[in-house]
């Protein structure tokens, strides 16, 4: 059987997901659309929250996919600590943007949420301002790639910011439970049945966050594949200067 | 077809609109930038390849 750190070969890692690609995209698709004409068009009001649970579609999953977002690329980043794997520290770097879109996806679609539940647009809850710090951590991580000339120098240092912002990450996940104060409610999901959201909002639900899951993965495959190339353009070039 | 989405339409909408425009956004610049670097290192290793001597 096939090593896992065969892929660690920018050539293998390209030829694997240039068969793998299309097939994760395809699935995220049509994970993505049928769970949210699932949940918007054929999903009933609750009774407390009215249509606003509608929001759940796309709150849950962009939340999920910003925490979770963060966590892969601090695999990534031990990886290429330990191991000096290029592909691992670029996988990190393609992840960046995609989780900061999730966290912004969920930021937003919170504070519209929160407006005609809460009576307000934000409030510094634990959840909330821990997400936000998520959100700035991933910027900061895509700058200081942008500002460090050397890749193995940009990869080290943006390998320890994240293991700084993992704590972020794992605290906008428990914060609720760490402080249990602030409007944000707890989990939403639950292995307990009776704790978790009515089948008729959890099965749309399941769908959509394999779908944000699929479509994650085939973003960060197929900027993964871009920062290979991008890199190996770099390096001729540099060698092109050199003469 | 469109639910009925009572007083909290504007709220939904709005969620949805700026969720898929920003997922929209995110697919289309990394669609335009895995081309055009593609495009750039094929350039540049047929330049390298045109200079090389056989």
């Amino acid at each position: 059987m096939a090593s896992i750190w065969e892929y660690a070969n920018p050539r293998k890692f390209i030829r694997t997901t240039d068969v793998v690609l299309p097939w994760v995209t395809a699935a995220a698709v049509l994970c993505l659309v049928g769970g949210l004409i699932w949940g918007f068009f054929f999903t009933p009001e609750d009774y407390r929250q009215g249509s606003t649970v509608k929001i759940i579609y796309l709150h849950v999953p962009s939340a999920l996919m910003a925490i979770n977002g963060w966590l892969m690329m601090l695999a990534a980043s031990l990886i290429w600590i330990v191991r000096r794997h290029h592909v691992s520290a670029l996988a990190a770097r393609a992840a960046a943007p995609v989780g900061a879109t999730m966290t912004l996806i969920a930021l937003i679609t919170g504070a519209i949420w929160g407006q005609p539940m809460w009576g307000t647009w934000w409030a510094w809850d634990p959840r909330l301002t821990s997400f936000l710090i998520l959100f700035l951590f991933y910027l900061g991580y895509m700058a200081l790639w942008a500002a460090i000339e050397n890749d193995d120098t940009a990869a080290d240092l943006t390998s320890v910011l994240c293991l700084v912002g993992s704590v972020f990450a794992l605290l906008s996940r428990y914060a609720v439970n760490f402080w249990n104060q602030g409007l944000h409610q707890g989990a939403t999901l639950s292995m307990d049945k009776q704790e978790n959201i009515a089948d008729i909002f959890w099965y749309p639900l399941l769908v959509c966050m394999a779908g944000f899951i699929l479509l994650f993965l085939a973003l960060v495959l197929l900027r993964t594949r871009t920062e290979i190339r991008a890199r190996r353009m770099r390096a001729l070039l540099a060698r092109e200067r050199l003469g | 077809m469109m639910p009925d989405l009572g007083k909290y339409a504007g709220a939904v909408l709005s969620a949805y609109g700026a969720s898929l425009g920003l997922i929209v956004v995110l697919v289309a610049a990394s669609l335009w930038r895995a081309r055009r670097v593609k495009a750039q290192l094929a350039a540049v290793e047929a330049r390298r390849s045109e200079g090389t001597p056989q």
